[in-house]
């Protein structure tokens, strides 16, 4: 046991505290946690803006050529796995522009996780009686005003368990950041294990860090879950 | 009663058998402990291993009468495995340095590695000294990753692939590329406007590591090598694997 232990304690050593190896595993995560936070953003931005094109579309029949490129987007983006999407941003589209490779990795992901979110929140507007529509045409509101002070609201709290979803899917897509020579928290754990030839250590490590922090967003979405909730009585 | 008895039969018989292939091994082979996943040096090809490395011990066998016999292994247990004598030498393109000496010993170098630094042509580093502050661009585990800490102020990007590094660099996206000098031939010839820098980046020998107790081991493939070099040899084989320039 206490030969388990030693032997433990000296892999420990190897791979985080010696030459300080653990850095590369929090500058990681920060790279990983930024990437995703503006990612989500871009995301959920481009995401409703489709949605709301689609359902409008869907509702009233008009914007039809902004719909056909929505659909063009979402067939391309859901249709092609995401690091090879990455890889084309970063040697194809800005392959002689001098770009900061966290700008690359945003837009990336960004772009990516849209496509999801649009799907996600259409299906949200779509499943809102169409009673509320009338109801609020015939307050007086407009098609906009309708749209956002009384369908989006509804649509909002019934897709957040499924936007919720595509967080945690979109934080562990960034880990493929590592392509285009970005240390995510991902590379992190390649480094050490490129200096230490030890696998399972540091792989075992950043698993436990993006579970960590899955457990945290999944508490934070349930929270907000719950608070949206109350305006239910 | 009779299947204990059986099995007691066999456990001794299998015992005769492991003592008398040891004492065999003893005389007639020397293991050679490597990992087969670095071309040219050693690398498998179809169910051999062969290479550079491979075909050195081979002959450094042949010259001392004894039969080769390759153990493929996880890089890091090559010198657990030399020291503890479950192999005779390790060859496996290892570079002598201070931590693996106080383990083992090693004989003389027989052939240097170099880290070299690709450029764009007319690009203003000129030598391994102007990447100061400079982007490098490595491939994730190589030597030149770890050296290339050792670049004041400079900022290392680690590619998971040697030719994605080539490719930043055509694009701009970094300075320099530093890597081993026989991928380094393939990729400027495969593209235009690069250039390998003169002055390489580091120099390394390669040797043969052997256990600490068995010197008389040492002396022997120190005396082999020799002989090899002499005798043009082991240039013959290295030529074979790495056009020479």
């Amino acid at each position: 046991m206490t030969e388990w232990f030693s032997e433990f304690a000296d892999r420990f050593y190897r791979n985080f505290i010696k030459e300080d190896r653990w850095q590369y595993i929090t500058d990681g995560l920060l790279v990983t946690i930024q990437i995703t936070v503006f990612a989500v953003i871009l995301g959920v931005v481009i995401g409703f803006l489709v949605a709301i094109i689609r359902s409008t579309h869907d509702k009233t029949g008009k914007l039809k050529i902004a719909n056909v490129i929505c659909r063009l987007y979402l067939t391309v983006i859901r249709g092609t796995p995401v690091v090879v999407q990455l890889l084309i941003i970063y040697y194809g589209i800005f392959a002689s522009v001098t770009i900061d490779k966290m700008i690359v990795a945003v837009i990336a992901f960004g772009i990516n996780s849209g496509a999801y979110v649009a799907e996600i929140v259409r299906s949200g507007i779509m499943s809102i009686d169409k009673g509320q529509f009338e109801a609020g045409r015939s307050l007086g509101f407009n098609y906009a005003q309708t749209m956002i002070y009384i369908i989006i609201p509804q649509a909002f709290k019934n897709v957040l368990p499924a936007l919720g979803n595509e967080l945690i899917v979109l934080l562990k897509e960034t880990s493929v950041s590592g392509y285009i020579a970005m240390e995510d928290l991902t590379k992190g754990g390649d480094i050490i294990r490129s200096r230490t030839y030890d696998a399972m250590m540091p792989l075992l490590a950043v698993a436990a860090i993006y579970l960590t922090v899955v457990i945290i967003l999944e508490f934070l979405v349930g929270k907000l879950e719950r608070r949206l909730r109350n305006s239910d009585h | 009663m009779k299947i204990s008895k059986v099995i007691c039969g066999v456990l001794a018989s299998a015992m005769v058998l492991a003592f008398a292939g040891c004492g065999k091994s003893e005389k007639t082979t020397l293991v050679m402990a490597t990992n087969a996943e670095f071309p040219p040096y050693e690398y498998r090809d179809g169910d051999k291993i062969v290479g550079i490395d491979a075909e050195i011990a081979k002959a450094v066998a042949d010259d001392m009468g004894l039969e080769l016999v390759i153990e493929d292994m996880a890089f890091d247990s090559i010198i657990a495995a030399v020291q503890s004598g479950k192999a005779d030498i390790g060859v496996a393109g290892m570079t002598v340095s201070e931590d693996r000496l106080a383990s083992v010993n090693f004989s003389d170098p027989y052939t240097t590695a170099a880290q070299v630094v690709i450029v764009k042509e007319g690009s203003a580093i000129a030598s391994p000294a102007d990447l100061t502050g400079k982007k490098v661009g490595v491939q994730l585990g190589t030597t030149g990753d770890i050296y290339a800490g050792d670049i004041e102020d400079a900022s290392v990007e680690r590619f998971n692939k040697g030719f994605e590094a080539v490719q930043s660099l055509l694009q701009d996206k970094i300075d320099a590329v530093i890597i081993d000098r026989e991928p380094a031939k393939v990729f400027i010839s495969e593209n235009e406007g690069l250039i390998i820098l003169d002055e390489e980046y580091t120099i390394e020998d390669y040797a043969i590591a052997i256990s600490k107790d068995n010197t008389e081991l040492l002396e022997k493939v120190n005396a082999s090598l020799a002989k090899l070099k002499e005798s043009g040899r082991l240039q013959e084989i290295i030529d074979k694997y790495i056009t020479a320039e």
